[in-house]
């Protein structure tokens, strides 16, 4: 979590001067949900997410430095320079893309549940996307075509409470989103993500009954973005008490709390930081001197090779 | 006249045409409370309210189709796209509905409505985010296509988009909301004829044809030209669909030389179709074969080096005109 935390901060310091471009969406306040999913995946399995993707690419085991650099639009970032913040790829580890069309991959992630079940492999696939994708044509068909073939998928909600600068009440007659499951026939579920063994005991549950042939679940987990929407967005639209209320529960230090409850003492927390610290720096110089995307990659990526098939 | 910029002259068309009809509302994502993504429609809610300014949820197929049962109905309604890369998923209501039931229906039906919004590429906003989407729109029969340039031409063509009883698909620029220009004064209005092409900058050696955010590109192109004694002439269509040449074709039977310089990829759109029409028109006249600058035919990659070498630039506009003009 502490990886993800000052990747991102240190990210959005290096769009202010200018090292990044384009869109770039903070996971910051809502790391407990990608840990926990990462804790409970195995190698096998695939991983889809929005445009806010930084955060489960690195809990994935994305290395900061190929992050870093695909937001410095780097040769040597996870997607070469072509995709940036909204699309971190990382094929090896099962992280199948952010996506930036809201919806646009749901059905896919239903694809590679349909790939497991066609091969009759036990992978399964985790699909996150925010409160704002539930009410276009694009999430319900994913969802009637992974109920009714009972795929292995988990279909995360991640309510952070907007999309952009609309609210949930104001997107939403429904109070408990995760009610719709019951319309595709598959389980519900609802919680809270700021406590990452809530969280993690709660996914796994999910990810158990899709492995086993008990077919999808949607879960909605009750998050907040603790930064605008992108860069962009001032987020006007809420209040700073608000704001202050929701930074209480910041599951880092959630987690920092359990910790030292537990009998850790502060200076060995203290010393993870340093060395997260360390990380960072280096994966930002890393960044900064590495060669930029090429250009013939830009040609010869259009199509796939033919061939062997 | 009053110097505006572009986002504002949208603004004060849509304000305008609200004010003056009823039957007039927005609706879109974030067009309300937000003030607009691009924060074209500030203060209309206020002025309006929640009735005739509405947000919706992100379902762009939804709200379009809305939008279309209504205009079926007799309200005129207009849509912003947050991005026109967003039409996609709206694309079926738009092609199937929207650009059909007039005709489908004898003329019964028509559908008064405008799908406006930012259309192309921004600034590093990469593959999904930076389609320019003239061809795939001007394809279509039953819709009207308009991508102004200027300010003034924006607001012009705005209000007669809104009070057109056709489907009008209305291509802003991301990157031109913040450019100023000449718009006529307050209490001075002007509706500017959808179809009717506009001459820019009067030349002698070589015609561009140009709209959109390469207008300001050629523009530039053309004084570094004319510098070097290549006196260039700008025609700007305006309105893609349907296709005004006549300025075009007049222009090259004196230069004698074309080049069409556009952001949307070269495999046909409105950019084919002027070298299509302009070289049967012009045959006689033309001294050169027609050449075309284009965004390159690739997705738009994340990374500022490569996004730079995608779209046109003033070199490669300079380039062109200088081979059209054996001038190289
Ligand atoms: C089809 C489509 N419409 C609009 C957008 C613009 N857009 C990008 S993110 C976003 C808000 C999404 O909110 P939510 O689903 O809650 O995810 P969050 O950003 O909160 O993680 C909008 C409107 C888009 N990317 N795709
Ligand atoms: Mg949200």
């Amino acid at each position: 979590m502490m990886v993800m935390r000052r990747f991102e901060e240190e990210a959005a310091r290096n769009y202010a001067k200018g090292k990044i471009g384009g869109f770039l969406h903070l996971y910051i306040g809502q790391e407990a949900i990608a840990v926990a999913v990462a804790e409970v995946l195995e190698e096998r399995d695939y991983i889809f997410q929005t445009y806010r993707d930084h955060g489960i690419a690195l809990a994935r085991g994305m290395s900061a430095t190929a992050g870093m650099a695909e937001l410095f639009g780097k040769d040597t970032g996870c997607s070469r320079g072509f995709g940036g913040s909204m699309h971190f790829f990382d094929v090896e580890r099962g992280f199948l893309g952010g996506w930036a069309i809201v919806g646009g991959h749901l059905a896919l992630a239903a694809g590679t549940a349909f790939k497991s079940k066609y091969t009759g492999e036990d992978s399964v696939t985790v699909c996150f996307f925010g409160d704002g994708s539930i009410n276009i044509g694009g999430f319900h068909e994913a969802m009637s075509l992974a109920g009714l073939w009972k795929l292995p998928v988990v279909f995360v909600c991640e309510n952070n409470q907007y999309a952009m600068g609309t609210p949930l009440e104001r997107t939403s007659p429904l109070k408990d989103l995760s009610i719709k499951a019951k319309g595709y026939g598959m389980v519900g579920d609802r919680f809270d993500g700021h406590d990452v063994e809530v969280v993690q005991a709660r996914i796994n549950e999910a990810v158990e009954r899709a492995r086993t042939g008990g077919g999808p679940t949607f879960i909605e987990v009750l998050t907040y973005r603790f930064r605008g929407h992108s860069m962009s967005d001032p987020a006007k639209y809420r209040t700073s008490t608000e704001l202050e209320q929701r930074k209480q529960q910041d599951p880092i230090a959630v987690v920092r709390e359990k910790l030292t409850g537990l009998g850790v003492q502060e200076s060995v927390l203290d010393d993870i930081d340093l060395e997260v610290d360390e990380e960072i720096d280096e994966a930002v110089r890393f960044a900064d001197e590495s060669p930029p995307a090429r250009e013939d990659l830009m040609m010869s990526t259009v199509m796939a090779p033919e061939g062997e098939s | 006249m009053r110097q505006l910029r572009y986002r504002e002259a949208l603004r004060e068309a849509m304000f305008e045409e609200m004010a003056r009809d009823e039957r007039v509302f927005l609706m879109g994502e974030e067009v309300g409370h937000y003030q607009g993504a691009y924060k074209v429609s500030e203060g209309l809610l206020e002025k309006f309210g929640e009735r005739r300014v509405v947000d919706t949820p992100i379902a762009e197929a939804g709200f379009a189709g809305v939008g279309i049962g209504a205009a079926m109905a007799g309200l005129r309604p207009i849509i912003e796209f947050m991005t026109w890369n967003f039409s996609f998923v709206a694309f079926d209501q738009i092609i199937s509905n929207a650009a059909k039931v007039h005709q489908m229906s004898a003329g019964a039906i028509q559908v008064p409505i405008v799908f406006r919004g930012p259309n192309g590429a921004a600034k590093q906003v990469a593959a999904q985010h930076s389609h320019s989407c003239a061809p795939f729109y001007t394809n279509i029969p039953g819709l009207y296509v308009i991508q102004p340039s200027t300010p003034r031409d924006a607001k012009g063509l705005l209000k007669s988009a809104i009070r057109s009883n056709n489907p009008v698909i209305f291509l802003e620029g991301e990157t031109l909301y913040g450019v100023k220009g000449e718009v006529p004064d307050e209490g001075v209005e002007e509706l500017i004829p959808i179809g009717e092409s506009r001459l820019v900058r009067p030349g002698s050696d070589c015609t561009i044809v140009t709209w959109g955010r390469p207008y300001y590109t050629v523009l530039a192109a053309a004084e570094k030209l004319s510098a070097e004694g290549i006196d260039c002439e700008v025609v700007d269509p305006r309105t893609l669909r349907p296709l005004d040449t006549r300025l075009m074709v007049e222009s090259v039977k004196k230069t004698n030389r074309c080049v069409v310089v556009h952001e949307h990829w070269p495999y046909g759109g409105p950019g084919a179709e002027i070298v299509d029409q302009v070289q049967r028109e012009a045959f006689d006249y033309l001294d050169a074969p027609l050449e075309r600058v284009t965004g390159l035919d690739v997705p738009m990659p994340y990374a500022l080096n490569l996004e730079d070498k995608v779209l046109p630039t003033e070199e490669r506009v300079i380039d062109a005109v200088k081979r059209v003009a054996y001038a190289s």
